[in-house]
């Protein structure tokens, strides 16, 4: 007791100490910006106006929350390194066994459970979109090891190759899809050649560069892309040529149901569930092939990948082809699901949000990204309320998610290769 | 020719805001090889703080305008170093020792809150700011076109070649730049001879963070506008001119911003408006397939 009571005393004059001094760097980092605002004037010139009671709510928010982090946890680092792994325990580890066929199981009967409800029926959509382009990243940067930062480049291919396919030559979707998904793979290629040589960063770069291209070019060819307006008025899957509308050679009066434009979103959810599903079982059953243990081969290390006599130029440009490739479907079916598509849709936050759901997904594990997909994206749309703080939220539900687990939710994946005798693994970086 | 000369004196001129910036980038890179994607909206802060710290300062009497730019060079760069330095300790120095995508993920993140924090607290429209500081010269006045050189152009130019001087000076003859060049070399056998490793990252990501609030106010001298959105694409040229320069050299980072300030001129000037972007990026990547670590970059030694 006596020891306690005797470092208690220091800690709290020490936690003052911090508090203090994390007021004032936040009196320094907030007071101009929340004390004064700017406003436009009568005559168009800037007047300011001031805001100090936000300010010291702000300060003191900083101060207390200072104060209570030193007196429960101490001074030392509050996220890394002090949470173990989530899924360690026995019990867990049943949870885990049980999360694929609940989250399929779950997947499946989503219209089911939401098909009055079509604004979850929506969200459903939604999240699968991005499962599927997490998957086919994943590839990319979860396999082959190469960052990625203009992966919505190959989106926007799919989505303007079927757009404009259908609109100029009245191909069906499910013509289209293939061909979406092949053009994308090709503009993965164009982009894979001069990136060969890159390594690590500057490849990076060289992403962000063609992502940002892509994006211009279809803001500024007008007569070609309908510029920043975009293309309306995109034409509708149909099932198996029965379209979904009133007349009598619809869906629903084929099937002698009553006409609901609920069908068109149900079969809308089980076609990207479906593409989801195969590019899933495409990229595990890749792993087992000889290019999917070179992308991870070369993800360890591409010197000793060379050594051994794997043709790398081949081996990365595959890996860009094929995530691409998934990419481009994935943009086709956001096309004909929107019926609208515009440059706005491809910007660099899109791609920074799948790698995102990767990163978080715990890099190549495949549960681990429709987890992180659900999560962030569901997220997303709890936090609608928040109105503008929605984005603020996001950005800071990263750095923190990044802080608590940098390895990804579910960080620990499947080898490809089983040793007879397995040695505790380094990780893969 | 004339207008050749004017559109170089156009291109140096922005080229040398996006050099500033991309000392940030390079600097930060070199040291912790990290991409700090906040650091464009970091500049985008920067010009933001200058301009409240402007009109604060002629709020309360301080109307000379030199004294005024003066305080306000000193109080923003102070300020963004704040953030700067803020930003390193808050989400990027617990992340150090782990795996490569994390700081990334994290900075992408922390870009995202700097956008939106500043669109909340000072709204989403652009802030006009009346020019400062008028006058010129007017070097070649020929019947067909007049070669001018503004007062607020040689005020950037300059400054920046100041900076640029005494920032060499600091890596190349300071203890601190010592010790961020022993960083650069290998962290943690800078550690073991005694370099502060932890102060050293912070005082670097607090010297990029000012540099970029300096290239923040002569953004806003030089157009007279900000908003919320500059520090996307400011940064992503920025790092591009890092790169193109060769990332981790100085020299790189001016000459590299400088050549994507040229480019993004001349192609304005002589071809279309609407693709100069395009053009800068593809220059990029025309130029990282012949020279793979860019112009001034040193090859990568690779051991096994």
């Amino acid at each position: 007791m006596n020891t306690q009571a005797a470092t208690r005393k220091p800690l709290l004059a020490t936690a003052l100490k911090d508090a203090t001094l994390a007021a004032l760097v936040a009196f320094g980092l907030f007071g101009l910006l929340i004390g004064l605002r700017t406003g436009l004037g009568p005559n168009a010139a800037l007047v300011l106006t001031t805001r100090f009671e936000e300010l010291a709510i702000v300060v003191a928010v900083v101060f207390a929350g200072s104060l209570l982090r030193s007196l429960l946890f101490g001074r030392g680092p509050l996220m890394a390194g002090r949470f173990k792994p989530l899924l360690e325990s026995r019990a867990a580890r049943i949870i885990r066994r049980l999360a694929v066929p609940a989250l399929f199981a779950l997947a499946i009967c989503w219209p089911l459970l939401t098909y009055h409800n079509r604004y979850l029926l929506d969200l459903g959509i939604l999240v699968l979109t991005y499962v599927m382009l997490g998957w086919g990243l994943n590839i990319v940067v979860g396999l082959a090891g190469l960052l990625d930062l203009g992966y919505v480049a190959f989106y926007a291919v799919g989505a303007y190759s079927y757009a404009l396919l259908a609109q100029n030559f009245e191909l069906s979707f499910w013509i289209c899809l293939p061909v979406a998904g092949i053009l994308a793979a090709f503009w993965g290629v164009l982009l894979g050649f001069p990136v060969l040589r890159l390594r690590g960063d500057y490849l990076a770069i060289v992403t962000l560069a063609f992502g940002e291209i892509i994006r211009l070019v279809l803001t500024n060819w007008q007569s070609f892309t309908g510029g920043p307006n975009g293309i309306g008025n995109i034409p509708r899957p149909s099932f198996f040529g029965l379209p979904f509308n009133e007349e009598e050679d619809g869906f629903a009066a084929f099937f002698g149901l009553e006409f609901s434009s609920i069908h068109r979103i149900v079969f809308l959810f089980y076609v990207i569930l479906a593409l989801a599903l195969i590019t899933n079982w495409v990229t595990l059953r890749l792993r087992r092939l000889p290019v999917g243990r070179a992308w991870e081969a070369m993800r360890e290390d591409e010197i000793a990948c060379r050594a051994l006599g794997i043709n790398t130029t081949n081996t990365k440009l595959t890996a860009f082809a094929m995530g691409a490739m998934f990419a481009g479907i994935a943009g086709s079916f956001f096309a004909t699901r929107q019926g609208f598509i515009s440059p706005e849709s491809f910007t660099f936050n899109e791609s920074a949000l799948v790698l995102a759901i990767v990163v978080l997904g715990g890099m190549g594990s495949q549960v681990g990204i429709a987890i992180a997909a659900l999560a962030m994206l569901g997220g997303f749309e709890l936090f609608r309320g928040l109105d503008q703080y929605r984005m603020l939220v996001f950005g800071a539900a990263m750095v923190v998610i990044m802080l608590w687990r940098p390895r990804g939710l579910v960080s620990t994946r499947e080898p490809s290769l089983h040793l007879p005798k397995p040695e505790p693994s380094k990780g893969a970086a | 020719m004339e207008y050749f000369l004017q559109q170089l004196i156009n291109g140096i001129t922005l080229g040398s805001i996006y050099g500033l910036i991309a000392i940030g980038y390079t600097m930060v890179y070199g040291i912790i090889g990290m991409i700090n994607f906040a650091h464009g909206d970091v500049f985008m802060v920067g010009g933001f703080i200058a301009l409240i710290a402007f009109l604060a300062l002629v709020a309360i009497g301080v109307t000379a305008i030199p004294v005024a730019l003066f305080l306000v060079l000193l109080i923003a760069m102070a300020l963004t170093a704040l953030y700067g330095w803020a930003i390193e300790r808050i989400a990027y120095r617990p992340l150090r020792q782990s795996f490569r995508l994390a700081p990334l993920i994290s900075a992408i993140g922390m870009s995202i809150i700097l956008q939106n924090y500043i669109q909340i607290v000072q709204g989403a429209g652009a802030k006009p700011l009346p020019r400062l500081i008028e006058g010129g010269h007017t070097l070649i006045d020929s019947e067909a076109f007049a070669v001018r050189l503004s007062n607020i152009q040689i005020i950037v130019v300059l400054t920046t070649f100041v900076l640029m001087v005494a920032f060499s000076w600091l890596v190349a003859k300071t203890r601190l730049g010592r010790d961020m060049r022993a960083c650069e070399q290998d962290l943690k056998m800078a550690s073991l001879v005694g370099v502060n490793v932890d102060r050293t990252i912070s005082l670097t990501f607090l010297i990029g963070a000012a540099l970029a609030a300096v290239a923040g106010i002569m953004y806003l001298l030089y157009y007279g506008v900000v908003d919320f959105y500059i520090g996307f694409v400011a940064g992503v040229k920025a790092f591009t001119a890092a790169v193109l320069g060769g990332i981790g050299s100085l020299p790189g980072a001016m000459l590299g911003g400088i050549l994507i300030g040229l480019i993004e001129t001349f192609w304005s000037a002589y071809f279309t408006i609407e693709y100069k972007d395009v053009a800068a990026f593809s220059i990029l990547i025309v130029v990282l397939i012949f020279l793979p670590t860019g112009i001034l970059g040193r090859p990568e030694v690779e051991k096994v």
